[in-house]
């Protein structure tokens, strides 16, 4: 479904240039809920954007459902860690999860349909007549989901969506992103830089070392597929993989900050 | 805003003015000036000069030519310098060879290009709607791009993600966006524009309100030539207030952001 093969991304400017992404390998298959963590700043956003298509690596390829990126993808909704600033503040809440729709080419009613059902989703129902910056922080958040769910995605990118909410909203939207991919089956990355958030949500967690940037890790999260805020993260399997996640963070970070940088 | 509210927003409106007319009443009342007659006798001359003879009153006559004038001019601007600026705004190639000409017009104040344009304005209609049109055009056409430019590029993201492109982008994501500067620029423009009709019609004109008060001046109607420059007052004002019902109208989302930010949020 996605395969991102050698890729590299340098930033070049005029006075400097920054090597974010050195060579990264890895895929995700149809219906796999996959967790991407990696340390602040080593590129996690870069890569979300490249197989956005919404960037051009500097080397290496990114397949979307066996097509070459080369632009967005059809099919494929992001969810930008910037949520408060993806969202169009002259349009209504409901405006916001329609617009895609009418570009996509849906008649009214069925874009009547999947508005409501997207809304319903994440529990704003009550709220579709509301602006952006009426919400709340977690609230807007939800309406970026439901705006990616309603376009009936394939595959759906999640950029830290939840990095900016406080801890029990946080929690509910977890279970919310859980209870949904159950449900419809979509493809999904999801990008963070917490370690347990990453365990709790996935069904594999792929593991970036911090710049130059590589993938450290690959690992299977096999925990039982219905997950709880309690009972999932006291157990002891949950425990050690959450500290293996954590373990090749550190080493990555120990071999990144080595004089010779190997 | 609750009724009280209201009624003191209006009377804040109203009060300053009041106070000014009511001054002026009262210090022109024993004017012997034959320049600055009393204003009751400018008020009492009002009518008869601008609303008395059916179809052929002033403000039929010369009112409506004006207004028409204006409004072509204005509107023309409008749509060339929204159009310009969007291609401008949106493309680094074409910004880049026209910056410089944009810089010379954002450093001059368009009413300093009046004198100008006055000289090249004919007698015709046409010339006086293109004298227009080139005063409202600079402010409307400088705004826009600087609103383009400053479209959020997670917006552009979000779009480009969604396959959302061409005329509809424009629609949803450019025109919206940049709406509190082109909007700024329309109310720049529409000050420039009216100092354009009026000047305009001084100079070689044969109708129009500043034709009208240079007419009164030049056959010493006094307190006649008083009431045209009431009229053009009420004119700009009533200009100014439709303008500011279209604007809070269009830029509801934009005032309500700011409320909201100053609300602590
Ligand atoms: N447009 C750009 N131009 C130049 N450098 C950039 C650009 N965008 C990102 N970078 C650099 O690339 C590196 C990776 O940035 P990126 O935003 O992808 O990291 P991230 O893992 O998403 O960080 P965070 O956890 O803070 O979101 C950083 O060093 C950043 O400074
Ligand atoms: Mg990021």
């Amino acid at each position: 479904m996605l395969e991102v093969r050698g890729l590299r991304k340098v930033y070049t400017s005029q006075d400097r240039t920054v090597e974010a992404l050195r060579d990264i390998t890895f895929s995700v298959a149809a219906g796999e809920l996959v967790c991407l963590v990696g340390p602040s700043g080593c590129g996690k956003t870069t890569l979300l954007k490249c197989l956005a298509g919404l960037l051009g690596p500097t080397g290496g390829e990114v397949r979307v459902e066996g097509r070459s990126v080369n632009g967005p993808p059809p099919g494929m909704a992001v969810v930008f860690q910037e949520y408060g600033r993806s969202l169009f503040p002259w349009m209504t809440v409901a405006q916001n999860v329609e617009l895609p729709l009418r570009h996509k080419g849906h008649g009214r009613a069925e874009r009547r349909r999947l508005v409501t059902g997207a809304l319903a989703d994440v529990g704003l129902a009550h709220t579709p007549d509301a602006y952006p910056w009426q919400l709340s922080g977690g609230m807007q958040q939800r309406v970026a989901i439901a705006r990616a769910l309603a376009y009936e995605p394939h595959v759906m990118l999640m950029d830290e969506p939840f990095a900016a909410v406080d801890a029990q909203t946080r929690a509910d939207l977890e279970d919310l992103i859980r209870t949904l991919w159950d449900r419809t089956g979509v493809t999904t990355l999801f990008v963070t830089h917490d370690i347990d958030e990453a365990v709790y949500l996935g069904e594999r967690v792929v593991v970036l070392s911090s710049s130059p940037t590589v993938v450290q890790d690959d690992l299977p999260v096999d925990l039982p597929r219905e997950r709880d805020q309690l009972d999932t993260r006291a157990m002891p399997r949950f425990t050690e993989l959450r500290s293996r996640v954590y373990g090749e963070i550190r080493a990555a970070q120990r071999a990144a900050s080595r004089p010779d940088g190997a | 805003m609750s009724v009280g509210a209201r009624l003191r927003r209006a009377a804040e409106v109203v009060a300053l003015p009041a106070v000014l007319l009511a001054a002026w009443w009262v210090t022109s009342d024993g004017s012997e000036s034959f320049y600055f007659p009393p204003l009751r006798e400018v008020v009492a001359v009002l009518p008869d000069t601008w609303f008395a003879g059916g179809a052929d009153a002033r403000i039929v006559s010369d009112v409506l030519p004006s207004l028409a004038r204006l409004l072509t001019g204005y509107g023309l601007a409008a749509v060339v310098g929204v159009g310009a600026g969007l291609l401008i705004g949106s493309s680094p190639v074409l910004r880049a060879l026209v910056e410089p000409v944009l810089e010379v017009f954002r450093a001059v104040p368009p009413p300093a290009t009046v004198p100008l344009l006055v000289a090249v304005a004919g007698i015709d209609d046409l010339m006086k709607v293109l004298v227009i049109v080139f005063g409202c055009l600079w402010p409307i056409l400088l705004n826009t791009v600087e609103g383009v430019r400053a479209v959020d590029p997670v917006l552009a993201d979000t779009c480009r993600s969604y396959g959302i492109r061409g005329p509809g982008r424009v629609r949803s994501l450019v025109l919206r966006s940049a709406s509190p500067q082109i909007m700024t620029g329309l109310r720049q423009a529409l000050s420039v524009g009216i100092i354009l009709m009026v000047i305009s019609e001084m100079f070689a004109a044969s109708n129009g309100i500043g034709f009208t008060v240079v007419q009164f001046q030049r056959t010493f109607a006094v307190p006649q030539m008083w009431t045209g420059i009431i009229v053009l007052g009420l004119l700009g004002v009533t200009l100014a207030w439709v303008f500011r019902v279209v604007e809070a109208r269009v830029l509801r989302w934009y005032e309500g952001i700011r409320s909201a930010h100053r609300s602590g949020g």
